[in-house]
């Protein structure tokens, strides 16, 4: 078994590995839940959880899975965890899971966490798989949160629901871009972020 | 151990779904209160939000359970003759003894509604529709609720009747899972403030969202484009529901009437305000 370099392992994830921008998975719910900054905060914290105990219970039970219904077993980890945290806001922050609906229920579907706990909990030990997973469940939520930030501020000219953009603004003949508000804009931000981060990084561009 | 034998993968699969299982109904049922609580509030919200209509000045506060024990004057269920039965608690006394009923309680009443408009007359007197009567500064308000299909899912709504029993003062609608951009826009101030002023009609169609536009219409608000389904079904639930509110609101028309008029004042309805009077202690 290899030794990983911790501080990579979390890190890694969030920049060079990041799910979103260059592996390319959980473009729905991306696109779905980042109108608002809070829905897409809480969003980001529910996904992190989700992928950080499920890869380190899935990684402390990765010896004694058997192999023929391990795809199952991860299902009803993963599933497992998405219910409790569905439970716990609809306990705690009920206008957020109300605004959030279906989508918390979908983390279960996101490619994120099953990919993580297929190729990298169910070889390695539990303290690097729950890195692994809080790592990637946070770069998940960094680009959410980014997404999330420009759709808000321009789509609605509010962050976290405070008014950001002066009243004189609009006085001025400002408007707020209703394009923002729709799914497409997510879509052409996160290619912004993809162009912009291999812009920066050579090694991603494909010759 | 072979972890690939047939009784190992049963066994395990087993133990696995059992202790998954006890996981969930043990947080279920440790977290149901609070959440049963989200549920009140939010409830509590909308009545009181259809009610605050009747007045600008009046904003909802963040504490809505206080504002409700403080603005609510009565609130108790009627049936489909418009006899007033049990009163349900607004929490003068405690705040945490407040009862509304959620969802739940109207999509039962909406089951029998359904079996009432199939034939089944007698379980008119059945019926257990809430009215909560709520003072909104210097009006009284009586808000009731409604609950139908949509196009995907429920929807529901509470709509403030004033005192007359016939002129709204304000409703706010919501849904379980309408189409975002179209039939969610139900739940929107442009749609549901159309219903201030307008009047529930007496005659069959007591009130109607009309595609193409209600055109002035007394018992009517236009309809959302694109949302035809939507739109449809809700001007339906607002109808069905009114016609058994209607025996409930006619007591309160009549009773305003002898008010107004004392000298006027037939024996029929010194009776129905005698009625309601003892009702009301």
């Amino acid at each position: 078994m290899k030794d990983f370099n911790l501080k990579e392992t979390l890190l890694n994830p969030i920049f060079k590995g990041n799910p979103i921008s260059v592996l390319v998975l959980g473009i729905c719910s991306s696109l779905a839940v980042t109108v608002q900054l809070k829905g897409a905060c809480v969003m980001a914290l529910s996904v992190t959880i989700v992928t950080a105990l499920s890869s380190l219970v899935v990684s402390l039970l990765r010896n004694t899975i058997p192999n023929r219904i391990r795809i199952i077993v991860q299902l009803v980890v993963v599933a497992l965890m998405v219910i409790l945290v569905d439970q716990v806001l609809k306990a705690f922050a009920y206008p957020v899971s109300k605004t959030l609906s279906v989508y918390i229920g979908l983390i279960i579907t996101n490619c994120i966490v099953m990919g993580r706990i297929e190729a990298f909990a169910l070889g390695n030990k539990p303290i690097p798989s729950f890195l692994d997973g809080l790592g990637n469940g946070l770069g998940y939520g960094l680009i959410l949160i980014v997404v999330a930030f420009f759709r808000e501020l321009l789509g609605s000219g509010t962050l976290f629901g405070f008014r950001i953009i002066p009243e004189s603004f609009y006085d001025l003949g400002y408007m707020n871009n209703g394009l923002m508000i729709l799914p497409p804009m997510a879509l052409i931000l996160l290619g912004c972020i993809i162009w912009i981060q291999r812009a920066i990084q050579k090694d991603l561009q494909e010759k | 151990m072979n972890t690939n034998s047939n009784v190992y993968t049963i066994i395990y699969s087993t133990i696995l779904v059992v202790v998954v299982a006890a996981v969930l109904a043990f947080a279920a049922s440790a977290l149901k209160p609070m959440q049963d609580e989200n549920i009140k509030k939010e409830t509590i919200t909308q009545v009181l939000s259809a009610a605050a209509q009747a007045d600008e000045s009046v904003t909802i506060s963040e504490d809505v359970v206080a504002m409700y024990a403080e603005m609510a004057v009565d609130a108790f269920y009627v049936d489909g003759n418009g006899v007033i039965g049990e009163h349900m608690n607004i929490g003068k006394e405690n705040k945490a003894d407040i009862k509304v009923e959620s969802t739940s309680y109207l999509k039962a009443q909406n089951d029998i509604i359904k079996k009432i408009e199939a034939g089944q007359t007698e379980l008119l007197s059945t019926l257990a529709l809430p009215v909560y009567v709520i003072k909104v500064n210097s009006l009284t308000v009586n808000v009731i609720p409604c609950y139908g299909a949509g196009l995907w899912g429920p929807i529901w709504g509470y709509i403030a009747v004033a005192e007359d029993g016939r002129t709204l003062d304000g409703a706010i609608f919501d849904h379980k899972s309408e189409t975002p951009g179209l039939g969610a826009k139900i739940a929107e101030k442009p749609f549901y403030s159309q219903f201030q002023g307008k009047k529930f009609g007496e005659g069959e169609k007591i009130f109607d969202v009309v595609k193409g536009g209600a055109n002035g219409a007394e018992n009517g608000v236009d309809a959302i484009s694109g949302a035809t389904i939507t739109s449809q079904s809700l001007g339906k639930t607002i109808n069905t529901w009114a016609k058994y509110y209607q025996p409930y609101l006619n007591s309160l028309a009549a009773q305003t009437d002898t008010e107004t008029e004392e000298s006027a004042e037939t024996e029929e309805n010194a009776e129905v305000e005698d009625a309601t009077v003892t009702e009301e202690e």
